[in-house]
C-alpha cells in the first residue's frame, strides 16, 4: 500500500527549499555589486528584480512552511531534486531579462546548464554581454559545482543530520570530515583558495598574451570558475579559442584536472599525503581511460587528416578530449568542426571520454572513475573465479584513501548507476534522432548533456525543437544528481496522487 | 523609328533589303556596346586600388566548408570584439560577423586603424580583412584562422548609450515594496510571539 505524504512532509520540504532560495537570492548580490561597479544600469536592475523575486519566494516558503523538525531521508532527497529546479527557474530570471536569450525556456536551459556545470548554451550575442550577466553565468557554475544545497548547508542549516541527507542527495556520498557541515565548509575553502590561485595564474597568462589587465582578471575569474567546476562556459563566443594561446590552454587543462579530482583526495594532498594521488583507484583509472580514449580519438583524427602534424593533432585532440573527460566542455574548435572535419572514430573517442567522467565527490558528472574502477575489479574477480580452483579464496582489493576489499554490494551499486547513465545517454540520443539529427550527433550531444560536459557538435542551437531543449534540461538535472533524489521525487509525486 | 514600327507590325510586309539594313544597324550598335564593355573593364582594372577587396565570405561558410577555402586568399568582414592581443610584431584580433567570431593574425601596424572593439559598452569597428584562410593553422596549433594581408575599416564603432528601462525600474520598486512588507510583517509576528 502506498501512503500519501503528510502535510508535515510538504512543510519540511518547503521550509528547506525556502532556505535554499534565500541563499540563491543572496548570491545575486555579487552580480549586483559588479553591475554597480561597472555602472551597468539595466543589468543591475535585472539582478535586483531577480534577487527580490527569489527572496520573496524563499521568505514566503520558510514562513508558510516553518518547522523545527529535522529532515527524513525522503524529504532530504526531494529538497535536493526540487532545489535544482527552483534554482534553475529563479536563476534564469536575470538572464532572461538581459535580452540575450530568445525565450524563458532558453534562459532556463542555460541556467540549468550552469548549475549542473554542463556548459551547453543558447545565449545570443555573448560578445556584447554585460560584466554582471557574464559573471552570473560563471558564478552559477561555481555554486552548482560545489552543490547548490552545500551553499545552504554551509550558512543556513543547523541540524547536521538533515544536512547529511541533503548532502548525499546531491550526489556526494563521501564525507571528507566527520561532520557534513565541516565537509561542505572544507569544500568551500578548497574552492576559494584555488579560485584565488587559478584566477591569478589565468590573469597573468592573459596579460602576457596581450589582454588588458582588467579584462584579463575578469576573464581569469570566469574561466577559472568554469574550469575548476568543470562547467565550460566562457566569457566570449569563441570559448577558449578566443585567447589563441597555448599557455592559456595548458593552464586550463591543469585546472580542469584539479576540478575532476575527488575533494577527499584534495584533502589528503593538502594534509601532505602526496602518495595518495599515485595509489588511488580513481586517479589510476582516470589515467588509463584518458590514454585509451585519446588513442581512439588520435586514430580518428589521423584518419580524417585534418591535422597534418602530430603536434597539432595532439594539441587539438587532447584538449577536446581532456575537456570532455573531465566534464568541462571547453572547446578550441568550432562546434561544426566536430561534424565536418573530425572522423566518426574521433567522435566516438570523445563520446566515450564524456560518458566516463571524473572522480566521485568532485564537480564532474557522468559514470565516474571509482565506479569504472570497481566494475573492472569485479570483472577481474569473476575471471579469477573461473580460472582458479574452486577452493581458492579470491578477494579483490582496491585503494581509495584506504585499502578496501571489494564487496558485491559496491559492484552492484556501481553497475546500477552505470546502467542508469547508459540508459540516459541512449534516451536523449533517441529523442535527438526523432527530431531528425543523425545518430552519432544525437548520441554526442545527449552524452554531453547527461554527463554534464558541454561539448557540442552543433545540435544545441536556438533553432532546435523545444522538446529537445526540455529533454537536455532533464538530462542535465538527472545526470548531475545521479538519479536517486529524482527517483525519490517521482515516488513522492506518485504517492501524492495514488496514495491512501 | 519607322523601320521599327514596320518590324513590329506582323501585317506589314518587310522589304528584304531594308531588313538587311536593320540587322547591319543593330550589329553596329552591338559592336559599340561590346567595345564599351571591354574599355570599362580595362579602366576598372587600371583605376582599382591595390588593396581592393573581393566579396566577403561569411564565417558560417568558412567554418562549414573549411577544406574548400584552406590556404586560399579570402575576404572576411566583421566587428572587432574583445581585446587586441599584441604578440611581438603581430596581433590577434577576433572578428564577429554576427554568426561566429574568427581569429585574425595581423601585423601590429595594421591594427592602428582599429579604435573601438565590441563589448557591452561599445559597438566595435567593422573591419574587412583579406588574407590567407587556414582550416588548421600550422603556425598556431591547428587553429582555424585568417592571416591578414590587408585590413580596411568599413564602419567606425560607437559608444552604446544605456538608458534605464522604466518598466524594469517600476517593477523593481513594486517588488521592493512587497519585500519590505513581508519583512515588516515577519518582524511584527516575531515581536507578538515574544
Amino acid at each position: 500500500m502506498i501512503l500519501r505524504p503528510k502535510i508535515e512532509d510538504v512543510k519540511a520540504i518547503g521550509y528547506y527549499l525556502g532556505k535554499v532560495a534565500i541563499g540563491l537570492g543572496l548570491c545575486m548580490s555579487i552580480p549586483i555589486i559588479i553591475g554597480l561597479a561597472f555602472r551597468e544600469i539595466n543589468p543591475t536592475l535585472d539582478f535586483l528584480i531577480g534577487a527580490e523575486i527569489t527572496l520573496i519566494f524563499g521568505i514566503a516558503l520558510t514562513k508558510l512552511c516553518h518547522t523545527e523538525k529535522d529532515l527524513s531521508w525522503m524529504q532530504g532527497m526531494i529538497v535536493v531534486s526540487l532545489s535544482w529546479l527552483v534554482a534553475t527557474v529563479l536563476g534564469a530570471i536575470p538572464l532572461y531579462l538581459s535580452g540575450h536569450w530568445n525565450s524563458f525556456l532558453d534562459a532556463c536551459f542555460d541556467a540549468m546548464s550552469g548549475f549542473a556545470t554542463t556548459g551547453l548554451t543558447l545565449v545570443q550575442n555573448l560578445d556584447h554581454m554585460s560584466y554582471a550577466h557574464n559573471l552570473w553565468r560563471h558564478l552559477i557554475m561555481f555554486i552548482g559545482g560545489q552543490g547548490i544545497v552545500i551553499v545552504a548547508l554551509s550558512f543556513f542549516v543547523k541540524g547536521a543530520s538533515g544536512a547529511f541527507k541533503m548532502y548525499v542527495g546531491e550526489a556526494r556520498d563521501e564525507k571528507i570530515l566527520p561532520n557534513v557541515i565541516d565537509t561542505s565548509r572544507f569544500i568551500w575553502i578548497v574552492s576559494i583558495v584555488y579560485l584565488i590561485l587559478g584566477t591569478l595564474a589565468l590573469a597573468i597568462t592573459g596579460m602576457l598574451s596581450g589582454m588588458q589587465p582588467g579584462n584579463a582578471f575578469f576573464h581569469g575569474a570566469c574561466v577559472f570558475m568554469a574550469a575548476f567546476d568543470t562547467g565550460g562556459f566562457a566569457p566570449q563566443s569563441q570559448n577558449i579559442l578566443y585567447y589563441h594561446s597555448f599557455v592559456y590552454e595548458t593552464v586550463t587543462i591543469i585546472i580542469m584536472i584539479l576540478g575532476a579530482l575527488n575533494f577527499k583526495l584534495h584533502y589528503h594532498l593538502w594534509m601532505g599525503n602526496r602518495k595518495e594521488i599515485i595509489k588511488n583507484i580513481e586517479t589510476k583509472t582516470l589515467f588509463i581511460t584518458v590514454m585509451i580514449t585519446f588513442f581512439i580519438t588520435a586514430m580518428g583524427l589521423a584518419q580524417s587528416g585534418i591535422y597534418p602534424r602530430a603536434i597539432l593533432l595532439f594539441r587539438k585532440g587532447f584538449y577536446q578530449l581532456i575537456s570532455g573527460h573531465t566534464g568541462t566542455g571547453f572547446q578550441t574548435i568550432y562546434a561544426n568542426q566536430f561534424n565536418n572535419e573530425w572522423s566518426h572514430l574521433a567522435l566516438v573517442g570523445v563520446i566515450c571520454a564524456m560518458a566516463l567522467g571524473g572522480a566521485v565527490c568532485s564537480t564532474t558528472g557522468a559514470i565516474k572513475m571509482l565506479r569504472i574502477g570497481i566494475i573492472f575489479k569485479a570483472l577481474l574477480e569473476d575471471i579469477k573465479k573461473i580460472i582458479l580452483p574452486e577452493r581458492a579464496v579470491i578477494a579483490q582489493k582496491f585503494h581509495h584513501i584506504k585499502d578496501m576489499f571489494l564487496e558485491d554490494k559496491q559492484a552492484r551499486s556501481a553497475l546500477l548507476i552505470t546502467l542508469a547513465y547508459l540508459v540516459l545517454y541512449g534516451l536523449g540520443a533517441i529523442v535527438g534522432m526523432h527530431y531528425g539529427y543523425p545518430f552519432l550527433n544525437s548520441l554526442f550531444e545527449s552524452t554531453s548533456a547527461a554527463a554534464n560536459v558541454g561539448l557540442s557538435c552543433g545540435v544545441t542551437s536556438i533553432n532546435m525543437p523545444s522538446a529537445l531543449k526540455v529533454t537536455y534540461i532533464l538530462q542535465m538535472w538527472a545526470g548531475r544528481l545521479e538519479f536517486m533524489s529524482i527517483f525519490t521525487l517521482i515516488g513522492f509525486l506518485v504517492a501524492a496522487v495514488r496514495g491512501k | 523609328m519607322d523601320n521599327n514600327v514596320k518590324y513590329q507590325n506582323p501585317n506589314v510586309k518587310i522589304n528584304p533589303k531594308s531588313q538587311y539594313q536593320i540587322i547591319k544597324h543593330w550589329f553596329c550598335h552591338l559592336r559599340f556596346v561590346i567595345c564599351a564593355y571591354f574599355v570599362i573593364c580595362a579602366l576598372t582594372f587600371v583605376i582599382q586600388p591595390s588593396n581592393s577587396f573581393a566579396q566577403s565570405i561569411s564565417s558560417t561558410e568558412l567554418i562549414n566548408n573549411a577544406k574548400l577555402y584552406d590556404g586560399k586568399i579570402i575576404a572576411y568582414e566583421g566587428e572587432v570584439i574583445g581585446d587586441i592581443m599584441k604578440r611581438g610584431q603581430f596581433a590577434w584580433i577576433n572578428l564577429n560577423d554576427g554568426k561566429n567570431a574568427i581569429g585574425i593574425w595581423v601585423n601590429k601596424d595594421l591594427t592602428r586603424e582599429i579604435l573601438l572593439s565590441g563589448s557591452y559598452r561599445y559597438r566595435g569597428d567593422w573591419i574587412e580583412v583579406t588574407g590567407v584562410f587556414h582550416r588548421a593553422c600550422l603556425e598556431h596549433g591547428g587553429d582555424l584562422d585568417i592571416h591578414a594581408q590587408a585590413l580596411r575599416k568599413i564602419n567606425n564603432g560607437r559608444l552604446i548609450v544605456e538608458r534605464a528601462n522604466l518598466e524594469k525600474r517600476n517593477f523593481f520598486l513594486i517588488l521592493s515594496g512587497v519585500l519590505c512588507l513581508i519583512l515588516i510583517l515577519t518582524q511584527l509576528k516575531r515581536k507578538s510571539k515574544k
